[in-house]
């Protein structure tokens, strides 16, 4: 399965990562290599910097020290390559476009500048409504959805960018148990198409069935390998058993500085 | 709910700034021609050259502002319009000073730069300092503006120069433009429209998800400046015509006027963009036939007219339009609830008759004969009953009995499915019936049927009303007057 040993470059590969928040540092060292094709959940306390670990992968964040290579080459070159679902939280609902219009956004990053989508592109589009059974709801104004049908429409659009990894962030929260069950086979079909997805998630008593990697994140990596041996008590407690004290001392003194 | 308040505000203000103008204007009355009709067709003859250059800049104004509020609007960013428009006060002042006169370019360039400055120094304290971006577009709008305003008493004071036209500036004066004031407006507009046009969809997705169109690849901060800057000319090329104090209102309201009627991003650039068009050339005329009162304040009122008339009147969002579906639907619901009556008054007399009296249904719903009266009346409006010659007694239309039937299987199917699928006691789901009978669509009950094994009778024992019934009904003009009841008349 896992083809490191090919001349093919890991859909990512992250070496001592770090990222701070105005001056203050929320992920320390991060060192991992993601195998294509494995389904891998990011868990961790509220505040471990899950959000910002596959932010900081985009380049949405600056990064303080270390290196991200996507397929080999900095994101900015592989960001073709790379769909995106953020929070359902960091958008306004009530912004004044369509389901479809949402979607077609996933396209965006195919076209060159001022080029407007084509019938192609609405056909994509439509393809992956379909998928998350949306389509009826193409000419909605987005607001007029409930939280699970939101979601839905994010993972549209990120079906839509037709890529080969996939980072989500918390693409779980606030959706109705029918929506859950349609993410997490629409993410095993992904997988089973060879396509890495990286998911944030926040609940453990799930996250053993869903994923066969994880990530266990505290401002520093806990645990990363595959579900059966880092799932374990030790490591849960290692991650979520408190801040680390010193840890957050230091960054406290550095911020007063 | 802030719209309402900035609406306020500007009628307010407008008012206010008003009364003294017009006593200056009574006083000086330099014009011959003075009636108001004479004035009017002087306008829409287009006779004057300053007035075809007032009118004009005043609509491309208009353009170039409702596009850029429109950005705004969408963005959050109406209070930066306003920062923006009062911190290039001083520079206004500058570009006088360069030459001591008002030379259009070197004011031009004199604003922008210091409308710049002002964008910059709201970063600045944004990333500095503990403010949040509130308390730092407060700080530059009161701090820049108080700035300019020292200045342009100075100038005031100063000997020489040209300084005619120059207090025109804080409130605006179409009549005051000159053609190369047009022209710069006309070239500003064009590039907006431009902009807007050929980059539309980066500044949709930069503006609904920056943080995707990054993740894209997408090169979002400099579509942000350059919207930025695209905002920084529209408001400084429209100072002259609309004045610093008023040029904001100018962006936010057309564009929230346009909010409210659709919720499609191009459809509302189109609107803003033609609201604000229509309430600079609105401001034109009055302050024109006003004899040059300054246009600012009449382009806001017209701009907050149309807001208000969406407002009310929008067809999805509008008060009035919600207020009026609201109404239809609960005479909806009453017509349906004496149709259901009638039905049950039947029910019992075991579809013996096809008639109903006043006094029946008054019993039925424990109401006065004059309110069953009244209810039977309105039924007959809709085509839903014909009464007896003497009006005591009412039967059914065809459609009066498939609406009554449809409501009445609505109400047991919904009652069935809680009892059977839900599991609430059968005592406990009449009053959800109730409310949910009026609002199932076919689709709906065709799905419960089905869930249900098309079940003939409610957990009360009842008929429930089939689809053959209800077809059956449709088709005929007297009643089954078998005692076996409606519900088994295909049976």
């Amino acid at each position: 399965m896992n083809d490191q040993t090919n001349s093919t470059p890991p859909p990512l590969e992250v070496h001592d990562l770090t990222v701070a928040y105005h001056k203050r540092p929320v992920l320390y060292g991060i060192d991992l290599t993601v195998p294509k094709g494995s389904l891998v959940g990011i868990i961790g306390p509220n505040g471990a910097g899950k959000s910002t670990f596959i932010k900081a992968i985009m380049g949405l964040l600056p990064i303080s020290a270390g290196w991200v290579k996507v397929f080999g080459k900095p994101f900015r070159d592989a960001c073709h390559r790379v769909g995106y679902v953020p929070q359902r939280e960091s958008v306004d609902w009530d912004f004044p476009v369509s389901v479809m219009d949402v979607v077609l956004m996933g396209r965006y990053g195919r076209l060159r500048l001022a080029q407007r989508p084509t019938k192609q592109d609405r056909e994509v589009a439509r393809e992956c409504l379909e998928k998350v059974k949306m389509l009826p709801f193409a000419n909605r104004q987005i607001g007029n959805l409930s939280g699970g049908q939101q979601q839905r429409v994010f993972l549209a659009r990120a079906l839509a960018q037709e890529s080969d990894m996939y980072l989500m962030d918390e693409p779980f929260v606030g959706v109705d148990a029918a929506t859950e069950a349609a993410i997490i086979t629409l993410l095993r079909e992904l997988k089973s198409r060879g396509k890495t997805l990286l998911v944030v998630h926040h609940d453990l008593s799930n996250a053993r069935e869903y994923f066969d990697m994880l990530i266990l994140l505290n401002m520093r990596l806990v645990a990363f390998g595959p579900t059966s041996e880092v799932f374990t008590p030790e490591v849960l407690q290692t991650t979520y058993g408190g801040r680390l004290t010193i840890l957050s001392d230091v960054v406290q003194t550095l911020r007063t500085q | 709910m802030k719209f309402p308040g900035i609406v306020i505000v500007t009628i307010v203000a407008g008012i206010a700034l008003l009364a003294p103008e017009i006593a200056v204007a009574a006083r000086i009355n330099e014009l011959s021609d003075s009636t108001f009709l004479d004035r009017t067709v002087r306008f829409f003859t287009f006779r004057d050259p300053s007035l075809r250059n007032a009118l004009m800049g005043s609509m491309l104004l208009g353009i170039c502002c409702g596009l850029m509020g429109a950005f705004l609007v969408v963005r959050k960013l109406s209070l930066l319009g306003d920062a923006l428009s009062h911190a290039v006060l001083p520079g206004v002042a500058l570009g006088f000073l360069w030459n001591m006169s008002k030379d259009p370019v070197a004011i031009f360039v004199g604003a922008t730069l210091v409308g710049l400055l002002g964008a910059a120094t709201v970063q600045l304290l944004r990333a500095t300092t503990r403010h949040k971006e509130d308390a730092a577009l407060g700080f530059v709008l009161a701090s820049f503006f108080g700035v300019g305003i020292c200045m342009f008493t100075m100038i005031q004071n100063l000997p020489g120069g040209n300084k005619s036209g120059l207090d025109k500036f804080m409130f605006g004066q179409a009549a005051a433009l000159g053609r190369s004031d047009v022209i710069l407006l006309a070239i500003v507009t064009a590039l907006a429209l431009c902009a807007v046009m050929v980059f539309y969809k980066e500044y949709a997705i930069t503006s609904f998800d920056a943080g995707f169109a990054r993740s894209l690849g997408m090169p979002v901060q400099i579509f942000h400046y350059s919207l930025m800057l695209l905002l920084a000319f529209a408001i400084v090329s429209s100072l002259q015509a609309v004045g610093v104090v008023l040029v904001s209102a100018m962006l936010v309201i057309p564009a929230a006027a346009a909010f409210l009627l659709t919720d499609r991003l191009g459809k509302m650039l189109i609107l803003s963009a033609v609201f604000g068009m229509v309430s600079g050339g609105t401001g034109a005329f009055f302050s024109f036939v006003g004899r040059n009162l300054p246009t600012g304040p009449f382009m806001v009122l017209a701009a907050a007219a149309v807001f208000a008339v969406s407002l009310f009147f929008g067809p999805r969002h509008g008060i009035f339009s919600r207020w009026w579906r609201l109404r239809s639907r609960s005479a909806r619901i009453s017509r349906e609830n004496t149709l259901k009556a009638i039905y049950h008054v039947l029910e019992d007399e075991e579809f013996e008759t096809d008639q109903v009296s006043g006094r029946e249904l008054a019993e039925r719903r424990r109401e006065t004969l004059e309110e069953a009266e009244n209810e039977l009346n309105t039924l007959r409006r809709h085509h839903y009953v014909t009464l007896s010659s003497d009006g005591g007694s009412a039967s059914l239309t065809p459609e009066g009995w498939q609406r009554a039937c449809e409501i009445v299987r609505n109400h047991r199917l919904w009652e069935l499915y809680l009892t059977n699928a839900a599991h609430i006691a059968a005592d406990h789901v009449h009053e959800d019936a109730e409310k949910i009978e009026h609002i199932l669509g076919e689709e709906t009950v065709r799905m419960l049927e089905k869930r249900l094994n098309y079940a003939r009778r409610d957990p009360h024992g009842r008929l429930i009303p089939g689809l053959e019934d209800i077809q059956f009904a449709a088709g005929r003009h007297t009643v089954p007057s078998r005692a076996t009841g409606f519900g088994s008349a295909t049976n």
